[in-house]
């Protein structure tokens, strides 16, 4: 679809001058991975507790990149994140992912999408509390089409050790790298990643990212990392800031610092 | 082997951590697939097996008795359009002297054709078949000879017709006719007592004074022949000679005794699976629905992984499926096993030669179909709630319950409540249904245990009104024929005899327009203080001089009551026919009963009274001189010792109730702690968090418990006066189930029964409620604090 792929680099420019972002030098030539369109999202509407999540996001998000989504509590991000996810549905507005127009999928669909092209990592370890660590990873290459062995998976994130403990037996950074691990194993093109370290210690917290710095730099995964700890942004490519279910701020960052090198 | 699937072995584990509830659910279904499974396999046994003997044996289609025709009837009989085949028998009562019993025994003499018997064909089970010539040789039914230890070869001495025979058993054997069989005025079987006599045809003519002649004929008919039609014929035929009218199989004493049985089973199948089946499904309701409630994470976590929701929904049905498997697997054990002790009652009950058990395949798979069936209904609600959770829904962590604001609830909210109170009792208004549910399947254990003793008390009143207000003889003498009403005075005489109440038994047929009944008047004298008739409510009356007394059931059946006419038509002697009004009704519990004033009865028949029956008080020092004067009473067809056959009822009865009670305390058990437990155990993990708060803030474990329990103990309570209701009303529907012309059982509820099954139910409750509560103290507070839910 050459037609497609046009506007979408007109749209990428437009939306780029409306956040008043440098002009990009490197992401013009990467496909976006994601692109959305006036998405907005409104809870209760028309009652007495109508609340508008999102309202209006227009974004492009180029393929490769860790992107991090900052924003005070309540301002949108897991909503915006829930949607590009195929979790959840927009009220109006539309989504891309690629070419595919993921708000006009149905149910099925999205599972589908889900299944084939998105890794979840949320902020609570979310394992299943009766798999062990290898299992719960096994739970997704089960249903994968190219799959990595959730061995090999758990090694990227350093838990070669821990293959079959249940999650119960493991700390909250190991839960949080198992989730990873599961979330990455079937070789996902996008890492969608809500708090991922929200529930743990600094040092943890660093380990985990570290993996996700990993994941993209060997496979050239987009990422998109929520977050609230403002530190993080320095690992990432591009930071978004949201506030009351806007885009305020798009911003390439130059001088990307390793996970490593991250404290909190 | 295909490694299974994370997701399946998630399952597995699922399985194993809730053992416990599995384990309830299952054997409450095993229940269901159990019972279903025996009683479908009794019922095809009995079936299969009466088909094929009566098949093979040529069991009779119709049967008919009349006082004495001649023996070339027959002929006029085969020629009727219709009938296959037909055969004359002399039949008539003896009584036999019996070396190891004081009481004289009775016994049927049946004669046997000249060629071999063309119909109600005897098995030879030992010995030989008696020479045909001979007027001595006999054979006798197997299990009288058993239960006296009789061999070929033995004799047997019988009085018949007032002289003395005796006879050489040369065989033993078994017949259609006789699967089930009473003696002359019994109530149960008395195998020892009661003998089925086969003699050959012209020795049974001599020994019977019917010579020439013939009184019983059975027939088969031919696949088209219209039954109605034949009987009128044969009717017309013989009612010359005395003909009493022609029965059916389903009238002939064995196999309606047997077909009453086969009716019980269907009965059970209809009602009792049901319930164990209901029950389970609810209880799988529960377990699943607080799983999926309480697996939201993980389902909303399944769903962003890319599973399906026909996944989802799947992986939920098959723990119900699983759960199921047990079920059946038990109940496939059970069932089997039941099927085989049934068999083996059934065995010594009826004297069947053979078993057949047909091998019930489709049998086991029907139970197993529906127990899943059964269980993937219990589990389609929250295999749909699984499938439709949205995934961001349900990644959130659950919203709290909304607490709401109904009336109910501000009576909740009231002040004189203490905080926990509150707590269990917000937590009953917020799920209503499921506390519904929960008291219904509590009250259903209730239920079970005040029908199943309720039968217990019918059975002492039906004994009472039946042995001790109605019959008070020690004895009854059943005469061969009518006697004069001097046979009473013969009787007087007799050693230990102390007084003798008459009785005439006339075989008719009631008719009120186009309803009609074929029993027995019994006619007494005015002032019988042994054998007594009770009114509705219970208390003695007196026959009327001009009027009938009908039994309640009879009443109804013919439709009439006090001041109706009821015709009566005599059977074997249509000329006597009479019409006569209905005095009252009566209550009785066994058989129908229509009474008359002995000399009333006389006096419509145009002839002096006579009588059939005698009723005595005896002096029980001088028992064994009057038992022994009995042998050698000619007239005698049977006697009736009354203090035995008391016995031995009260002995059936005590031995069917000790079954039943065990049967039904293990059922009641099993749901009542079933449901309890489950429904505690949802609590347990509802609230756990709640509940260790609690503990943190200062609670002991006894206050914690106790809200824990609170809501289990209310319910429990709740379902009493529900389940006494819906016990009633079983019992009810027992009361129109149980309600034939053989007997009848009336509605007995006593405070005692109610109490028993409250207190039986509860302590159930208490059991399974301690089991929770030691699942609780072994929890770890902090565990709970630290996992998210
Ligand atoms: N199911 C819902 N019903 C009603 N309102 C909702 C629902 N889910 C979210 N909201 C509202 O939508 C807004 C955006 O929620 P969202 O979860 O996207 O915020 P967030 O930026 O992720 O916040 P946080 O950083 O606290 O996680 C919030 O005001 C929230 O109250
Ligand atoms: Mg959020």
């Amino acid at each position: 679809m050459p037609m497609d792929h046009l506007g979408d680099r007109q749209r990428n420019l437009s939306a780029r001058s409306k956040t008043g972002a440098p002009a990009d030098d490197t992401g013009t030539d990467r496909q976006a991975a994601f692109r959305t369109e006036g998405l907005s999202k409104t809870y209760g509407a028309g009652g007495p507790n109508e609340v508008r999540a999102l309202d209006g996001v227009d974004l492009e998000l180029p393929s490769e990149e860790l992107v991090v989504l900052l924003g005070p509590s309540g301002s949108g991000k897991s909503t915006l994140l829930n949607i590009l996810g195929g979790l959840d549905h927009a009220t109006r507005g539309a989504a891309w992912f690629r070419e595919m127009e993921l708000t006009a999928m149905t149910d099925r669909q999205l599972t589908r999408y889900r299944r084939d092209h998105v890794g979840f990592v949320f902020q609570f370890y979310n394992l299943v509390a009766s798999l062990t660590a290898r299992e719960n990873v096994e739970l997704v290459t089960d249903i994968a089409m190219d799959p990595m062995p959730a061995a090999e998976a758990l090694s990227l994130v350093g838990l070669d050790a821990r293959l079959d403990h249940f999650p119960a037996q493991l700390s909250g950074g190991e839960q949080q790298r198992v989730a990873i691990a599961r979330a990455i194993a079937k070789r996902p093109e996008v890492l969608l990643c809500d708090e991922p370290t929200g529930a743990l210690d600094s040092r943890t917290g660093v380990a985990v990212l570290s993996a996700l710095e990993a994941v993209n730099a060997r496979f050239g995964t987009t990422i998109l990392v929520i977050t609230h700890n403002a530190d993080i942004e320095r690992m990432a490519h591009r930071v978004i800031r949201f506030q009351d279910g806007r885009v305020i701020d798009v911003a390439r960052n130059r001088n990307r610092v390793a996970a490593e090198g991250i404290r909190w | 082997m295909v490694k299974p699937r994370a997701i399946d072995r998630k399952l597995l584990r699922d399985l194993r951590r809730l053992w416990s509830q599995v384990a309830a659910i299952a054997l409450v279904l095993a229940c269901g697939v159990a019972i279903l499974l025996t009683a479908f396999g009794m019922i095809r046994a009995l079936d299969t097996t009466l088909n094929d003997y009566y098949g093979r044996q040529r069991f009779a289609e119709m049967f008919a008795s009349v006082r004495r025709a001649p023996g070339k009837l027959v002929e006029e009989i085969r020629a009727i359009e219709g009938v296959r085949s037909a055969e004359a028998r002399k039949v008539g009562p003896v009584t036999l002297d019996l070396p190891d019993r004081p009481a004289p025994g009775s016994g049927r003499l049946m004669s046997l054709p000249a060629g071999a018997p063309l119909l109600n064909m005897p098995l030879l089970v030992s010995g030989r078949m008696p020479d045909p010539d001979s007027d001595r040789e006999v054979a006798v039914n197997a299990r009288f000879a058993q239960a006296n230890g009789f061999r070929p070869g033995d004799g047997l001495a019988a009085i018949a017709n007032g002289r003395r025979l005796d006879l050489t058993i040369t065989g033993m054997l078994r017949s259609p006719e006789f699967l089930y069989s009473l003696p002359p005025g019994g109530l149960m079987p008395d195998d020892a007592g009661f003998a089925i006599i086969w003699m050959p045809e012209r020795a049974a003519g001599a020994v019977l004074d019917l010579e020439g002649a013939i009184n019983d004929v059975a027939l088969t008919l031919h696949a088209t022949a219209v039954t109605a039609e034949v009987a009128d014929r044969v009717d017309a035929l013989l009612a010359p000679w005395g003909g009493t009218g022609v029965r059916l199989r389903d009238q002939h004493p064995s196999h309606a005794f047997i077909a009453a049985e086969l009716q019980q089973l269907r009965n059970m199948t209809v009602v009792l699976p049901p319930i164990f089946f209901v029950i389970a499904g609810f209880l799988v309701n529960m377990l699943l629905g607080r799983i999926v409630a309480l697996e939201r994470a993980e389902i909303g976590l399944l769903k962003a992984l890319g599973y399906r929701k026909s996944e989802i929904a799947l992986h939920y049905l098959l723990l119900a499926m699983l759960v199921a498997c047990i079920g059946i697997a038990i109940g496939w054990l059970a069932g089997s096993w039941l099927a085989g002790g049934m068999a083996r009652i059934y065995a010594r009950f009826f004297d069947f030669p053979w078993l057949i058990r047909p091998d019930g395949l489709d049998v086991y798979a029907i139970s197993g179909l529906l127990a899943l069936v059964v269980a993937g209904l219990g589990a389609a609600r929250a295999a749909l709630t699984a499938a439709r959770l949205a995934p961001a829904v349900a990644m959130a962590p659950p919203a709290p319950p909304n607490f709401g604001k109904g009336p109910l609830d501000r009576l909740a909210a009231g002040r004189w409540l203490s905080q926990p109170a509150k707590m269990v009792l917000r937590g009953l208004l917020r799920w209503p249904v499921r506390a519904a549910m929960t008291m219904l399947g509590l009250s259903a254990g209730v239920a079970i245990l005040v029908a199943s003793s309720f039968m217990i008390d019918a059975m002492d009143v039906v004994m009472d009104s039946a042995f001790y207000r109605a019959n008070r003889q020690h004895a009854t003498l059943v005469l061969g024929a009518e006697a004069p009403a001097g046979a009473a005075l013969q009787a007087r005489a007799l050693p230990g005899v102390l007084r003798v109440e008459p009785q005439f038994d006339l075989a008719v047929t009631l008719r009120n327009g186009h309803l009609s009944k074929r029993l027995s008047i019994t006619a007494q004298p005015p002032g019988g203080d042994l054998v007594r008739i009770l009114d509705t409510e219970g208390r003695i009356v007196a026959a009327p001089e001009t009027a009938l007394m009908l039994s309640r059931q009879l009443a109804e059946q013919l439709q009439v009551g006090p001041g109706d006419m009821v015709e009566v038509e005599v059977a074997g002697d249509r000329e006597r026919d009479f019409s006569e009004p209905v005095a009252a009704v009566t209550r009785q519990y066994l058989g129908l009963g229509a009474y008359m004033d002995h000399d009333a009865l006389a006096a419509r028949l145009g002839r002096a009274p006579r009588v059939t029956a005698l009723h005595l008080a005896l002096d029980p020092a001088a028992l064994p001189e009057f038992q022994a004067a009995l042998k050698t009473l000619p007239t005698l067809a049977a006697s009736v010792m009354l203090t035995e056959v008391r016995d031995s009822f009260r002995e059936t009865i005590r031995q069917n109730i000790r079954w039943n009670t065990i049967l039904f305390l293990t059922i009641s058990g099993l749901i009542t702690a079933g449901v309890a437990y489950n429904g505690a155990r949802i609590q347990l993990s509802e609230r756990a968090r709640e509940l260790a708060s609690l503990r943190i803030l200062g609670f002991t474990r006894t206050e914690a418990a106790s809200i824990l329990l609170g809501e289990t103990a209310v319910l429990a309570l709740l379902a009493q006066p529900l389940g006494w209701g819906i016990g009633a009303l079983i019992a009810q529907g027992m009361v129109s189930g149980f309600d034939s012309d053989l007997y009848r059982i009336p509605l007995v509820l006593t405070p005692a029964n109610f109490a028993r099954a409250s207190l039986l139910t509860l302590t159930a409750i208490l059991a399974a409620a301690l089991l929770v509560r030691r699942r609780f103290d072994r929890l770890d507070l902090l565990d709970v604090l630290k996992t998210r839910e």
